[in-house]
């Protein structure tokens, strides 16, 4: 079983067309939305998580390359300004995968790409402008 | 037998000072003699690193020629408001001062991305900021208007002036409200579901000196990365409030007014700041070094954060309404840990001030004085302690009558 968090956009012309439930159907993938944000006739901007078997995640993948959709993984789009990150710990308490995370023993912060769902709750929190999500 | 400072300041000198950071020194004396450690150890290094609104900067640039008044004009530092009711050139910058045209919290909650903080922390990056000013024009300073760029070594005076930094503990922060609300203790979310503490802890100067003992007027400190000094108990300073057996204040307590050579510190320690909802802060880096002097000085140096206990404010009413009490009390190795318990509801904890970088700062300082570089003060007066009868007071408003 493999696990991805990628981005999808979308080009306007493939906005009111079903796309995620072939995924589903024809691949036998499991689907987790994270976000998305869909504007009818201009784009579509989704960030989800496929889990399946590896030929299956990879096939779904390609089938979407075809269709025309942008991919790429969600990290690309998070960005943890670390000299700006003071390891004030404000944003510690808000993020929900503890993609933000602190070492309770030096109290120092740390940013796991692979686990942020991209939800920007961190971003009103940091006092220090320190975390920068481009969705 | 107790040391003097003068004796701490020779060991400096030839290099034998034993200095250990406010952190280092409760592993390292625990379950020794009192009396040996307190002989042995000449310094003990506290640190701080969090935001502290109640900063500024005062300047002079320099006369323009021809010559111009600011004082009673208005001035600018990119955009940002500065007060200018003094002389010709001089000038004061508020950390907190934001752009006139800044929608604040017209579109609630406000941004705040930029203020008089981040105006200090570019300039002591050497960066260019503009300075743009109008004035009436007198005989002999006939000039009114004026814009050019300007950075800080070209200045004649840079002066980094806090008058209330260094908070001798804080309140922790919740919100018993069905709403998030933003404040100065960051973003909390509704029925506690979060709470923000405020302090280094057992790192924190005056925590490390719950009875002002060595800190007072004129205390050589860390300050933004370069060298500073104490002026005296900072604004709101109130010593008189409930505390431990050992004298360590279960809520904010003792302050320190601070000041220093901008042109000496250094953008790492003195950082521009924003509150979503609420405006812009310095983040101040402060490091004081303790002279271990006499035992009893050498214990308090031994705090834990587990003996330091803080009160847990609602912040949705109790404090913006005045209300006095607390929902409960919580020490700082629970605040540490990620999560407390607040009326029977496990709450996940945030800091603000960062402990990392308090720890850092600690040790520079530790560093300098194991250097030579930095000597220790006696201060030229003590800081008003529990004795002094201080009472903080709220404003007593007296309604103006209309005539």
């Amino acid at each position: 079983m493999q696990k991805k968090r990628v981005v999808f956009n979308y080009p306007p012309h493939l906005v009111e067309q079903p796309v995620i439930s072939k995924l589903v159907k024809d691949f036998d993938l499991t689907v987790n939305i994270l976000r998305a944000r869909i504007t009818p006739k201009e784009q579509g901007r989704l960030v989800l998580e496929m889990t399946g078997k590896r030929q299956a995640v990879e096939a779904g993948i390609n089938y979407i390359k075809e269709l025309g959709v942008e991919i790429q993984p969600l990290a690309q789009d998070v960005k943890w300004d670390e000299d700006r990150c003071t390891h004030c710990t404000a944003c510690i308490s808000i993020c929900p995968p503890k993609a933000l995370d602190v070492d309770r023993k030096t109290m120092a912060v740390s940013f796991k790409r692979d686990k942020c769902i991209a939800c920007e709750l961190c971003i009103p929190v940091c006092p220090y402008q320190a975390m920068e999500i481009l969705f | 037998m107790a040391k003097t400072i003068e004796e701490i300041n020779e060991k400096i000198k030839k290099g034998k000072a034993v200095v250990f950071t406010a952190e280092e020194i409760i592993d390292y004396a625990a379950g020794k003699g009192m009396k040996k450690v307190a002989q042995e150890v000449d310094v003990v290094t506290a640190g701080t690193f969090g935001p502290m609104c109640s900063s500024g900067a005062y300047f002079n640039v320099g006369h323009t020629k021809p010559r111009i008044k600011l004082g009673g004009g208005k001035a600018y530092l990119n955009d940002i408001p500065l007060y200018v009711g003094f002389a010709a050139v001089d000038f004061f910058l508020g950390a907190t001062a934001m752009p006139e045209d800044d929608p604040r919290n017209k579109i609630f909650p406000g941004k705040f991305t930029y203020g008089g903080a981040y105006v200090i922390e570019e300039l002591v990056a050497g960066k260019d900021v503009r300075l743009t000013a109008t004035a009436y024009g007198t005989d002999c300073y006939p000039r009114k208007s004026l814009e050019t760029y300007i950075f800080l070594k070209d200045m004649n005076e840079a002066v980094l002036f806090n008058m209330r930094n260094a908070y001798q503990n804080y309140n922790v922060a919740v919100n018993l409200s069905d709403r998030v609300i933003y404040t100065y203790m960051g973003v909390l979310q509704p029925n506690m579901g979060n709470a923000n503490y405020c302090s280094a802890g057992q790192l924190s100067p005056l925590l490390n000196d719950p009875l002002y003992k060595t800190i007072g007027v004129g205390t050589r400190i860390f300050l933004g990365g370069g060298i500073g000094y104490v002026v005296g108990n900072g604004t709101q300073h109130n010593p008189g409030v409930k505390r431990t057996e050992e004298g360590v204040p279960k809520m904010p307590a003792g302050t320190l007014a601070v000041t220093g050579d901008l042109k000496m510190m250094s953008p790492k320690w003195l950082r521009g700041t924003s509150f979503t909802g609420y405006g812009v802060t310095l983040t101040v880096g402060i490091g004081v070094p303790i002279p271990i002097l006499n035992e009893e000085i050498l214990r308090y140096t031994m705090v834990k954060d587990e003996e330091i206990w803080a009160q847990v404010i609602d912040y949705s009413d109790a404090y913006p309404q005045c209300i006095p009490g607390s929902l409960g009390e919580v020490n700082y190795s629970q605040l540490k840990s990620g999560r407390i318990a607040v009326q029977g509801k496990e709450i996940p904890t945030s800091g603000l001030s960062s402990y990392l970088k308090a720890k850092e700062v600690a040790r520079i300082l530790k560093e300098w004085i194991e250097a030579g570089k930095f000597f220790l003060t006696n201060p030229v007066e003590t800081i008003p302690s529990v004795d002094s009868g201080i009472v903080f007071k709220p404003l007593k408003e007296r309604p103006i009558k209309k005539k």
